[in-house]
């Protein structure tokens, strides 16, 4: 197999693109889909502190990577979600990633906000785990970012993620979700701050790829909650229509935000409150984090 | 030829001499969830890995709800 820009031997095929690329080439193609994505939606600009929440995955390490690269101005957050020694070791490969490069990383403990890190609070809770962590991760990326004045959170979701939560938005109909499934969540209050994913024009493998031959030191083992997520059922089955039909996820997750993803925006119009805990923005009065927190500390006193 | 696995890592053995997509496809493996690395190289699925050769077959999938990934 031949690299479709040089010719020369190909690593990686890109069935979708119906291509495959040398090393060389296939970096500057990942970059070049990231810029894409970052000029395409207006993400951010020179101007700005990128927040770039970090995992210690291939994802968010490599998008780091690119914008490091390209001249952002970066600060990586790492949220400790103190899941035993997946947490010990992710934590451990952002920082050393944020040393070579001389770039700063904030670290935020969920034990600290939350009063129990994510272990006690799915025990606690009737939560699936990865629903409370998502929850802690979304209000802390945002709480964060306004206390270091950062208008802008990069997260690492790809192509697969984005298809993979708009497969089990449509298979429920969460009509309230499919509006907010976008690559840039502009800021609709004023203690929201832009929420961004540069990467969601690259599949999982090509961010992997790009890891990989970037010698990216980064965790391959899942985090050990995510065993049996529907999310991952999700991919397998995206997966396995990509391997009979190439470009169907990217068809699937495209063809959404072009054709349908206006007409359901036009039908959301959400009130947005400030919760009377915390501050936080809120459709309701007490915002979920707040609520999650209470029922963290009721559980783990008595 | 060996082939390492992930998640959990163990190790199996297989015929070699044959293109990485047979090997792929004998493991019920979908080309498009793994990275095939054979030493500092990433291979291609039309490529021949001989009998002697170890190949590691990483995944690419991560997953949950998290937010950073």
């Amino acid at each position: 197999m031949k690299c479709r820009k040089c010719g020369e031997p190909a690593v990686l095929e890109l069935r979708r693109h119906n291509a495959a690329f040398c090393a060389p080439d296939f970096l500057e193609f990942f970059r070049n889909q990231v810029r894409e994505a970052i000029r395409k939606h207006r993400m951010f600009t020179r101007d700005e502190t990128v927040l770039v929440a970090v995992s210690g995955g291939k994802d968010s390490l490599a998008l780091w990577d690119v914008l490091i690269d390209d001249g952002y101005r970066t600060t990586g957050l790492y949220l400790d979600l103190g899941i035993f020694e997946y947490s010990v070791e992710s934590k451990a490969k952002c920082e050393k990633f944020a040393a070579a490069r001389g770039v700063p990383l904030t670290v935020s403990a969920v034990r600290d906000e939350v009063g129990a890190p994510v272990p006690v609070i799915k025990d606690v809770t009737r939560r699936p785990p990865c629903s409370g962590c998502g929850l802690s991760k979304r209000y802390l990326m945002n709480k964060v970012a306004l206390e270091q004045g950062m208008l802008v959170v990069a997260t690492g979701h790809n192509l697969d993620d984005e298809a993979a939560t708009l497969f089990g938005s449509v298979m429920h109909w969460r009509t309230d979700a499919l509006p907010r499934q976008s690559p840039a969540l502009a800021s609709t209050h004023p203690k929201l701050v832009r929420r961004v994913k540069p990467l969601y024009r690259l599949s999982e493998r090509e961010t992997a790829a790009f890891a990989f031959l970037r010698k990216i030191d980064y965790i391959v083992e899942e985090c050990p909650f995510a065993k049996g997520a529907t999310s991952i059922t999700h991919k397998e089955i995206l997966s396995r229509m990509e391997d009979a039909s190439p470009g169907a996820k990217h068809n699937f997750l495209f063809g959404f935000l072009d054709r349908a993803r206006p007409a359901f925006e036009r039908a959301e119009a959400l009130v947005l409150n400030e919760c009377a805990r915390c501050g936080q923005v809120t459709t309701g009065t007490i915002c979920a984090f707040c609520k999650l927190a209470d029922q963290v500390k009721r559980r783990v006193v008595s | 030829m060996k082939v390492i696995l992930r998640n959990p890592r163990r190790e199996v053995d297989v015929a070699g001499n044959r293109r990485v997509k047979e090997i792929l496809r004998e493991l019920d493996i979908i080309p498009e969830t793994v990275l095939v690395i054979c030493g500092d190289d990433l291979v291609t699925a039309d490529q021949v890995v001989r009998e002697g050769d170890t190949i590691e077959l990483r995944p690419v999938m991560s997953g949950g709800g998290a937010s950073s990934r």
